[in-house]
């Protein structure tokens, strides 16, 4: 297998508070710094260091979680403090690390309806980007986009990146967001599990769950996947609204 | 605020963006569960004031810790810190707020729900966890776990038993709030970071378990760039952009864009978490020796608790028996 970065790329540690620490990459959304935060994460999730609470992979930044009061009774050495001893961890982890993509990823095919009731915000992007509605659709529904991350709100999926044509900014104030929109903010798209106060600009919706809480794993992407969105019509939305697929969109 | 039942937090689950949860005061969440005899993990029920009225259909023994709300069982006064009996009929009420904001109400044997993603915290986003996902609301019926019965109390009424937590760490409110650095600390101006560590700030009443916003005089960052987002914590202190911080709490979201000034420590979330509206604090730096010593002595504090009850509770069980014997 070809490692992805070689060498690897600037790194510095910080702490977030006395329980984390931060494996920081550079303020920089990149695919190739982002494939290394998720190889990190899943070497991380299938080895944990001891005491590791848990991990939060982010575009370029790894964040580790870790157990103050485990820790400290586990190490020997007193000269060191247990964030000293945790990013010493971290970093022959770094040293050792064979730069692979990580977990198996999915492709994951999500039908959207891209009808103005439920793209509020197509016409915006339209005029601002002086754009055909229908090229907005085909250009949003012929890429395949990467899972950068999760956030915001359980199963919100960071996903990217979209065509420059249809990049758009933020709205100045939030509006009431319905679940399944799918939005774009800067050449970033993402999809809204839930209901919520939401700043993306909306441009379809998705009639399937994403987010179920009766499910081991209740959501549908993860870090790193890959999803392709297709149009479909009202009728269809409709359709699948009422008669969902099991398992939603993987193909 | 709203009522929720909470434990000490679901944890592993971040990468999928669901938030940890948990109680705002973990510390006299786990003093609860202590006096009682159960795990500093049992779900408990977070309260603040006016609180309910909670009408006990079977015997239960129950502490109540952080804020200080006056309770009362048949209007006979339940001090906070001490377990107590609450015989069946009997009816819990909180009377005026006395100190504090978060008051956790624990039961022995803990409270018969059923765990998400291996946690009892409420997850009002996700609208899971907890009691049906949900803040709890009149004519709810929260059943108890087996093991009420065990200390056959049943013909007697309300009564306080004989132990307490007498060295509360924690219990004490000063103002000073100690701080690890954060990332994003020296994107502020020279005078903003003078302002930061002199001025007061100010709970303001816009805060809620997502975050408490501060008021004070605005702070500035030099000319920065948007910050890409990355995980962030219970405790992160946050620079928004009119100026203004707010510091994340129990509710927090996974994950944030907002130039990170730095983080609470642990120790201090307790302290922080009890504030009211218009209360004020002050913002001190510390390094990791201090803030991890903190925490290690409030760990080994409540292990010596946990034990020091069960034991408690044991000799207490053995004497009623005796008595009744």
């Amino acid at each position: 297998m070809t490692p992805l970065v070689d060498p690897l790329p600037p790194y510095r540690f910080a702490p977030l508070g006395d329980n984390a620490i931060v494996i920081d990459f550079g303020n920089i959304i990149d695919e190739q710094i982002n494939k290394l935060v998720h190889s990190v994460f899943y070497q991380l999730q299938n080895d944990p260091i001891p005491g590791m609470i848990e991990a939060v992979p982010a575009y370029c930044s790894l964040t580790v979680f870790y157990d103050v009061f485990f820790i400290r009774n586990q190490i020997d050495d007193q000269n060191l403090t247990v964030f000293e001893w945790v990013r010493e961890s971290l970093k022959k982890y770094m040293s050792n690390q064979n730069i692979e993509t990580g977990d198996p990823q999915l492709l994951i095919n999500l039908p959207v309806c891209y009808d103005k009731e439920f793209g509020t915000d197509l016409d915006f992007i339209a005029t601002k980007n002086e754009i055909a509605i229908e090229e907005i659709i085909h250009l949003h529904s012929s890429a395949i986009y990467r899972v950068y991350m999760l956030g915001f709100l359980p199963g919100f999926a960071y996903m990217g990146l979209v065509n420059e044509k249809i990049s758009s900014p933020r709205k100045q104030q939030p509006t009431p967001v319905e679940p399944g929109s799918i939005g774009i903010a800067g050449r970033q798209t993402g999809i809204y599990p839930f209901k919520s106060p939401g700043g993306w600009q909306i441009i379809g919706r998705t009639p399937l769950k994403l987010f179920n809480k009766e499910k081991v794993n209740p959501v549908l992407f993860k870090s790193g996947d890959h999803v392709k969105f297709h149009s479909i019509t009202t009728d269809e939305f409709n359709y699948l609204k009422n008669n969902p697929p099991s398992p939603p969109g993987v193909g | 605020m709203l009522d929720s039942i909470q434990d000490l937090g679901r944890f592993g689950y971040q990468q999928f963006g669901i938030n940890p949860t948990g109680c705002m005061d973990k510390y006299a969440a786990s003093v609860a569960n202590c006096l009682v005899g159960n795990d500093v993990n049992e779900a408990v029920i977070e309260i603040h004031f006016p609180g309910p009225s909670i009408l006990f259909e079977e015997p239960a023994i129950i502490a109540i810790t952080g804020a200080d709300f006056n309770a009362t069982v048949n209007r006979k006064p339940v001090p906070i810190n001490k377990p107590v009996f609450v015989n069946k009929n009997e009816t819990l009420q909180f009377q005026s707020p006395k100190n504090k904001s978060q008051c956790y109400l624990a039961v022995k044997g803990g409270l018969h729900l059923k765990k998400w993603l291996n946690s009892l915290s409420t997850n009002l986003k996700a609208e899971a966890g907890g009691f049906y996902g949900r803040r709890l609301l009149k004519d709810d019926v929260i059943e108890l776990n087996e093991g009420q019965h065990d200390l056959n109390l049943r013909e007697e009424a309300f009564r306080v038993l004989p132990w307490q937590v007498n060295e509360y760490i924690g219990v004490d409110l000063p103002k000073e709030i100690l701080v690890i650095e954060g990332s994003e600390w020296n994107w502020l101006d020279d005078l903003s970071k003078k302002k930061f560590l002199k001025n007061p700030f100010f709970i303001s009443h816009n805060s809620d378990r997502m975050g408490f916003r501060l008021a004070s005089e605005p702070l500035q960052a030099s000319g920065k760039t948007e910050l890409i987002s990355s995980a962030v914590s219970f405790g992160t202190i946050q620079l928004l952009p009119d100026g203004q911080l707010i510091i994340l709490m129990a509710d927090h979201q996974t994950t944030g864009g907002y130039p990170r000034l730095g983080n609470v420590i642990s120790v201090h979330l307790s302290r922080l978490s009890q504030l009211k509206t218009g209360e004020e604090i002050h913002f001190k730096f510390t390094d990791h020796q201090t803030a991890e010593t903190l925490l290690i002595k409030q760990q080994q504090h409540l292990l010596q608790l946990q034990n020091a009850c069960k034991l408690r509770l044991e000799n207490y069980t053995h004497e009623i028996r005796n008595e009744n014997d």
